[in-house]
């Protein structure tokens, strides 16, 4: 690793003087350490099993899953019986598969119109560029969108909200900053329905799952929005940032509990975290995973699509 | 599964506790389920690897082994060890009011660094400086009208070019323009990026080296999992930081990644972000966070509910020999010298259950103490253990020993007879009671006081 720029050598050395180093290293995927692993030990031991699980917690699988994941391994004939990297590649491979895919499902607009999608998350996570890429999806499949500003809060949410607007040829409808949420979005409702919009795309504020007030912000919000459309929202998405640790069970659990949150999207898996969070986020609700994030601009959105995500974890 | 982080913990403690002895293998057990609380906490795996290393080498080494509770004792070494390899005490940065300091901010996106921009602005607002923010954040949407938002917010001027896409040309006008209006502090905000995204990095470190900021600040979220390291790292060895804000300190993430970031850096935390206004910032400190990421709220208490109880132990082990009435002149100097140590003689008498209360703290004379103490010194082992073997000629080698008198040395020999005897009264009537049923006995005095010493140099 080479110096930083006009630094001077840290003067900490202390007993993680290597680690730096060997972390600046590891760029592998998780499967693909695996893989050497394997190859070097050449058959599946408890010190194997060891190793998959340093390799699975390192990627944000988290403890409980991870446990669970080795047990299945440990149990699995088919493991024990394995006698070659691919052999035991494949086996873990299946069980994280199917920890993924059960309950799948892709984002389709039902029939209703207009369709109503909400999109909560804590701050940052990607809300406000997912509701413009969503835009641009469906004004590419040639329907009429509406984004609704219903971040009152943030500095320049409003305007940040407006430029996706813009950007993606959609109607947009605010009120000032810090007025209320809800009346933001009955506004609007009843405003998509007069312009016979057919989709609308409601932002939130950022909003820590922890603060009780704000979550009841948000209940409110749905509230309202039923008192206008009472089979809305259609969807709720959850946004959860790739790089998010073990923080995300827990905003999943208090979201899902507050909103009915009827899908996630995870964003940022353009970064090197590859979203190991989502194996345990799969394996503890029943919420589908159904869009993923990969970039910053509007094309940048992709379908969850739960083989190719473990296939990606396998790629060296 | 949040909630069981404290258990785990608590269930170290009743397990190195419970068992009689301690060796190494209970540590190591011990030590595994601290290493999986690390985990949950999101603490980077290796991180928690070489962490767990160095506590089971102090653990084993012998201080668990010899403490008189080493359950706790052993929960202090992780906490310990886990303040101290999160920079100790907090640091806040220095600027100097007569020159223009600059702060460059930078991090992935939508970690916080334009509210906390805004907060360290207010910050230093309140403390006299004139701050200015500087908008290169030309890639997100509404970018520069967020921050223009925050500077009227805080009351500071925020200078931007519209229109403008060179962050390296904005931040050299912002600079030129804070010198002009007499600006004091210049805060510059920057793009969020990913650390592998090289064009980005690259615009990272032509600003910097256009500006040479006084402190770059590495701004990242405290709900990061195992990748913070990555992206930390990686940071840090293209542009270089000087320290780590850490945000969104408000939720309820354990925030490992204070302890990977500080690690993989090498460099320290200096503020946390506790909310979305201007005014929720705060000084990182080690002791909260280490406990933070313990998921124990009271740490520290049971850290020193560890030394009080350590204290009332050796209380404990004079008290059983009070009453076997193995209690010898030698032990009384012993004792003698650890009230020095602990502070007064009443604060030592109130250790000893059903005695403290009784007898009142004016009742001590710390200065016929040291004449005592003296004349204690001046006797020999056998001397201090059989006092009825002093005859004149011993007594007189004592007294000039100890720079007293006879009449001083058969005074003490009377009185520690008869205290002797008294106690033995006392004990006989049950006033001990429970106390000499306690597990913990066993231990010699000499060897807690040196514990205690060590305790001390830390
Ligand atoms: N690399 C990358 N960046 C993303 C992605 N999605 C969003 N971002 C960036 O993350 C930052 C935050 O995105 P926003 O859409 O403003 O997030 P938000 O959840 O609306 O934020 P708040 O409203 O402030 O809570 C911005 O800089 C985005 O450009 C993604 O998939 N990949
Ligand atoms: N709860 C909480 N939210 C924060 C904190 N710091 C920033 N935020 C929020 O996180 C989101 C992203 O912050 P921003 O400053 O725009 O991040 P940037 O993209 O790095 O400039 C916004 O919604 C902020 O309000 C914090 O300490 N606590
Ligand atoms: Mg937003
Ligand atoms: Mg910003």
């Amino acid at each position: 690793m080479s110096e930083p720029n006009n630094q001077s050598p840290p003067e900490k050395r202390g007993f993680f003087a290597r680690l730096k180093e060997k972390l600046s290293r590891t760029k592998e995927s998780i499967v693909g350490r695996i893989k050497k692993i394997i190859r070097l030990t050449g058959k599946v031991d408890d010190a194997l099993l060891e190793q998959i699980e340093e390799i699975l917690l390192q990627g944000d699988v988290g403890v409980e899953t991870t446990t669970k994941i080795i047990e299945q391994l440990r149990q699995r004939e088919d493991a024990r019986k394995a006698e070659n990297a691919d052999q035991v590649t494949a086996v873990l491979k299946d069980i994280l598969r199917s920890i993924v895919e059960h309950d799948e499902r892709q984002l389709k607009l039902g029939d209703a119109r207009p369709y109503v999608i909400l999109v909560v998350g804590v701050n940052g996570t990607g809300k406000t560029t997912t509701i413009a890429k969503l835009a641009r999806r469906f004004r590419d499949q040639g329907l009429t969108t509406l984004l609704v500003a219903g971040d009152t809060f943030r500095a320049a949410a409003i305007e940040q909200l407006e430029i996706w607007a813009k950007r993606t040829g959609s109607d947009f409808i605010s009120q000032g900053m810090g007025s209320d949420a809800g009346s933001v979005c009955y506004d609007a409702l009843q405003a998509a329905r007069a312009r016979k919009i057919d989709v609308v795309l409601i932002d939130t504020a950022g909003r820590l799952h922890t603060k009780v007030n704000l979550m009841e912000e948000l209940k409110k919000v749905v509230r309202v929005i039923r008192k206008v459309i009472p089979e809305a929202p259609h969807e709720t998405l959850l946004v959860l940032d790739a790089t998010t640790g073990q923080n995300a069970i827990s905003q999943t659990k208090i979201f899902s509990e507050a909103v009915p949150v009827s899908g996630i999207v995870m964003t940022k898996l353009d970064g090197t975290a590859k979203g190991g969070i989502l194996i345990a986020i799969r394996d503890l609700f029943d919420i589908p995973v159904v869009m993923i994030g990969v970039g910053e601009s509007q094309e940048d959105l992709r379908d969850f699509d739960p083989a190719e995500f473990v296939d990606a974890l396998f790629e060296e | 599964m949040f909630e069981n982080l404290g258990k785990r913990l608590e269930g170290v403690i009743r397990k190195i506790r419970g068992l009689g002895t301690i060796n190494e293998t209970n540590i190591r057990e011990a030590v595994k389920d601290v290493r999986l609380a690390l985990l949950e906490a999101d603490v980077n795996f290796k991180v928690v690897k070489s962490f767990t290393q160095q506590v089971t080498e102090r653990a084993v080494g012998q201080e668990v082994l010899r403490s008189i509770t080493p359950g706790q004792q052993f929960i202090k070494i992780v906490f310990d060890e886990l303040v101290k390899a999160m920079g100790g005490e907090a640091k806040p940065p220095e600027f100097d009011p007569n020159k223009i300091n600059k702060v460059l901010l930078l991090g992935l996106q939508g970690s916080g660094k334009t509210t906390f921009a805004g907060k360290l602005a207010r910050r230093m607002l309140k403390q006299g400086f004139k701050p200015m923010l500087v908008a290169c954040d030309v890639h997100r949407a509404a970018a520069v009208h967020q921050l223009e938002v925050v500077g009227k917010q805080v009351g500071v001027p925020v200078f931007s070019i519209p229109g403008s896409t060179d962050a390296r040309a904005i931040a050299l006008r912002g600079l030129e323009e804070a010198e002009r209006q007499a600006i004091n502090l210049v805060i510059f905000d920057t793009a969020g990026r990913l650390h592998i995204d090289e064009v980005k990095m690259d615009e990272l470190t032509a600003i910097k080296q256009a500006v040479q900021p006084s402190y770059c600040f590495l701004v990242a979220d405290a709900m990061t999992g195992q990748d913070a390291v990555q992206s930390a790292a990686r940071f840090h060895e293209a542009v270089g930081i000087d320290g780590v804000c850490l945000t969104k300190l408000d939720g309820d993430a354990r925030g490992g990644a204070a302890l990977s970031v500080s690690q993989v850096t090498g460099r320290p935390i200096v503020f946390v972000g506790v909310g979305e206004k201007a005014d929720d910032l705060e000084l990182f400190h080690p002791d909260r966070m280490a406990q933070r990421i313990l998921g124990m709220g009271d740490v520290l208490t049971l850290v020193e509910k560890a030394q009080e109880t350590f204290d009332a132990e050796q209380a404990l082990e004079m008290q059983r020999k009070m009453r076997k009435a193995t209690f010898t002149l030698g032990d009384f100097l012993n004792q003698l010298r650890q009230v020095k140590k602990m502070g007064s003689f009443a604060d030592l008498l109130k250790y000893i259950p059903g005695l403290g209360s009784q007898i009142p703290a004016e009742a001590v004379d710390e200065k016929e103490l040291a004449h005592i103490e003296a004349i204690i010194c001046s006797m020999t082992p056998m001397e201090r253990e059989m006092p009825q073997i002093m005859d004149a000629s011993r007594k007189r080698r004592v007294a000039a020993g100890s720079g007293t008198t006879v009449a001083d040395v058969n005074a003490l020999i009377k009185q520690f007879e008869e205290t002797k005897k008294m106690l033995k009264k006392f004990m006989g009537a049950g006033g001990f009671g429970g106390a000499a049923r306690h597990p913990a006995m066993g231990h010699g005095m000499g060897h807690g006081s040196g514990k205690r010493k060590k305790k001390k140099r830390r």
